[in-house]
């Protein structure tokens, strides 16, 4: 295989809490002709620090990521807030004429969130799978304005056979989730999921599907405490014909089983 | 009603709980939103607009001292007298002793956030001057007592029913209540009672959406042709301004008025653009005898040489906080001072100091949708981002958030480790979980639990299931 040279950036939160995205992620870059790397070194990007002031540390972590992901051909994110801070963020943290604002900008032009490489990178128009349901998607702010992620998803998804997308009025509204803004107002992003699930309601899904775990979390939590049976799946599940696992806001009473996503 | 910045987090509380408000705010956001797209929807060049707008703006702060030098000449050219304030108490003076050496017992006002700023209003209320606001939503409040809770529409929080309740006790009415059903009604009424106002004030005092340095004048838009009563029919006219409201000329006035009125209400142009050229000149039939310009610095000069000067060039719009869903939820008053949303987040701690509004900067879930709509490209988020490094390194934020971040990145400098915690992690949140559902509680993260469930890990990590991937095709 000669395909280019991809490192997945697995970020913390898919690392953690949902793998399958990841493994989802690879298996659609292999059908997409890539070869794909996990350096085992990657940890967190630095957008909690960057976002909540902290440059010391988020440069430290940056840094180390620069180096790490240097020498590969693209880097490939299932996250649009984290393919932002790489692609967007990293190169605001150096000065112009500092060997790594050079560095950064170089990872940055290297660097794309998963769906947006698929489409704009590899031309990717279809995938070769089935999700049998009414979905609505929901437009991660990040993706949608830093990255300019819309019509990405959009153009996948229409290639998955039995799957009816139905957009909801507020797609592009931002769900309330913003990282630690979720802990610190709590109430304030509760009422933004409200919101959110409201809309997406109004569209009468059996599915919400998104790109952002972060975002993905929230709604699921709340769709979970109100006991609702709409379910949440990351979009690059659901494009790798992989979403036939329990959805991140888990089934009622069913013990969600270890991720197999199939792999080529 | 009484509200502060430090108060950030109990206003906005009060505020998701106070159903008249939520209906109000619900109707407002939808309006202004759809309003503006339609009108950006029917110019296709606005995009070019916006980029000439902020181009105008950039460079008049580039160039501000020259700009402001030339304005002050133009003024005094055409008459006029100008004054320098450096801070908010020596704006209040200026304006206080013009208007004390007139003796004047009426003001009216049109609607200045600079007034509010500095505090005008109490201030010539305690020097026992009686000053009337003008501008229909401005007049409201002041009935009311309360502060502006939006730039554009500061009575946008109340509803008809509580304006028609408030124009029957302040008129006198009663009849007021059952008469005032609809909006050109409570238009009407307002209008009747203002007329006198204007008809007898000895000062009128308006605010500025520009400042144009080659010919002195000062451009005010409105809705309801009140900044031209004020200014056209008492002695006396002041104008209050921030300094970075001037431009070069008219020509980029002209640019700016067609963002300014699309971002902000979605019209082509506002219903009224008065220009003020100095007073009267011989042979005039109308207009002040004298008219002066305060123009407030208070903290512009300093944002201008930091990392917030891009803050300098907002025209006041009011776009930001149409689109911003924080603000969308809980209105304007929650940010407890005179600039709500996402403009307020970043001026308001600037203008106040970090300590004296800690959460404001930290209310925005970075959506970026203000800095999309705003009419002179500020980057709002980088901005309110920067305020939060700015609390960091002054260590005006929690304690703990420090810790966990000093922390999270040691940890995370460690990769071994750092995958070592998040198996831990996984496995223990997996055993806490009740089968097959999502984690109802843990010790940590109250805030998180109280209104929602975390959903439960997967099991393994996905560097360890990538690790035992690459062991087994070896
Ligand atoms: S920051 Fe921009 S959008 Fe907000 S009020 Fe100022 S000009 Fe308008």
């Amino acid at each position: 295989m000669n395909g280019p040279l991809v490192a997945l950036f697995g970020t913390c939160l898919v690392d953690m809490f949902r793998p399958s995205i990841g493994l989802s992620a690879i298996a659609l870059l292999q059908r997409a002709g890539c070869r794909v790397a996990f350096p085992e070194a990657q940890t967190c990007c630095g957008q909690p620090m960057f976002n909540g002031g902290d440059l010391k540390h988020t440069r430290e972590l940056a840094k180390r990521h620069i180096d790490l992901l240097a020498g590969y051909d693209y880097v490939v994110i299932p996250s649009g807030s984290c393919g932002g801070m790489i692609r967007v963020h990293y190169p605001q943290l150096f000065e112009v004429g500092d060997p790594w604002h050079a560095k950064a900008l170089d990872l940055s032009r290297r660097s794309f969130e998963l769906v947006s490489f698929l489409v704009d990178v590899m031309k990717l128009d279809r995938v070769d799978a089935e999700f049998p349901h009414r979905v609505t998607y929901h437009d991660s702010c990040s993706g949608l304005r830093e990255l300019g992620i819309k019509a990405q998803p959009r153009k996948l998804l229409a290639s998955v056979r039995g799957l009816q997308l139905v957009e909801m009025d507020q797609a592009e509204t931002c769900c309330g989730f913003g990282g630690a803004f979720s802990l610190k107002f709590p109430d304030i992003s509760t009422r933004l999921a409200d919101d959110k699930l409201a809309s997406a309601r109004a569209a009468e899904p059996e599915a919400i599907l998104g790109g952002d775990l972060g975002c993905l979390l929230h709604l699921a939590g709340r769709l979970s405490r109100e006991g609702s049976d709409t379910r949440v799946y990351h979009v690059a599940e659901v494009l790798a014909d992989a979403a036939d696992i329990p959805p991140i806001n888990g089934l009622p009473r069913n013990p969600p089983e270890p991720a197999k996503p199939k792999l080529d | 009603m009484k509200f502060s910045p430090i108060e950030f987090r109990s206003q906005a509380e009060a505020a998701l709980r106070d159903d008249t408000l939520q209906a109000a705010l619900k109707r407002a956001r939808s309006g202004f939103v759809d309003k503006r797209a339609k009108a950006v929807a029917a110019l296709p060049e606005f995009e070019l607009l916006r980029a000439e707008a902020s181009a105008i703006r950039a460079d008049a702060l580039n160039r501000l001292p020259t700009l402001l030098e030339e304005f002050e000449a133009g003024v005094i050219a055409a008459g006029g007298q100008v004054h320098w304030a450096i801070d908010a108490a020596e704006a209040r003076k200026i304006v206080l002793d013009i208007a004390r050496c007139h003796e004047s017992c009426r003001i009216a006002k049109g609607k200045s956030m600079v007034a509010e700023e500095i505090g005008l209003n109490p201030a010539l209320e305690d020097a026992g001057i009686n000053v009337v606001e003008t501008d229909l939503g401005e007049y409201i409040i002041q009935l009311a007592q309360e502060p502006p809770s939006h730039i554009v529409a500061p009575a946008i929080h109340k509803t008809r029913e509580q304006v028609a309740a408030l124009f029957a006790r302040h008129h006198e009415r009663a009849e007021l209540l059952t008469e005032l059903t609809g909006i050109p009604e409570l238009v009407d009424e307002a209008r009747r009672v203002l007329r006198e106002t204007f008809l007898s004030a000895d000062v009128g005092i308006t605010g500025a959406n520009f400042l144009v340095a080659d010919s002195g004048s000062t451009v005010l838009v409105t809705n309801e042709g009140n900044g031209d009563l004020c200014s056209t029919l008492p002695k006396t006219h002041i104008v209050l301004a921030g300094i970075e409201k001037v431009v070069p000329s008219m020509t980029e006035v002209s640019t700016l008025l067609r963002v300014l009125a699309r971002s902000a209400t979605g019209q082509p142009l506002t219903t009224y653009t008065s220009v003020f050229t100095g007073p009267r000149r011989a042979g005039e039939d109308f207009g002040p005898e004298e008219f002066h310009v305060v123009l407030v610095d208070n903290g512009r000069a300093a944002m201008l040489g930091s990392e917030f000067r891009d803050m300098l060039r907002c025209i006041r719009c009011g776009a930001c906080m149409n689109h911003c869903p924080v603000y969308g939820a809980i209105g304007g008053h929650a940010y407890g001072w005179v600039y709500p949303g996402p403009m307020g987040q970043v001026l308001t701690p600037w203008l106040l100091g970090p300590e004296r509004a800690p959460d404001l900067a930290h209310a925005c879930t970075m959506n970026g949708h203000c800095a999309q709509v705003c009419p002179v490209g500020i980057p709002l988020p980088d901005l309110i981002r920067a305020m939060r490094v700015r609390e960091h390194e002054s260590h005006v934020n929690h304690v703990a958030e420090r810790w966990v971040f000093r922390q999270w990145a040691w940890w995370a400098k460690r990769p071994r480790l750092y995958g070592w915690a998040l198996r831990k992690k996984a496995r223990w949140l997996r055993r806490l979980a009740r089968p097959g559902g999502a984690l109802r509680k843990l010790p940590v993260w109250s805030g998180w639990f109280r209104s929602r469930d975390l959903p439960t890990p997967q099991g393994r990590t996905l560097r360890d299931l990538m690790r035992e991937k690459l062991r087994g095709s070896q």
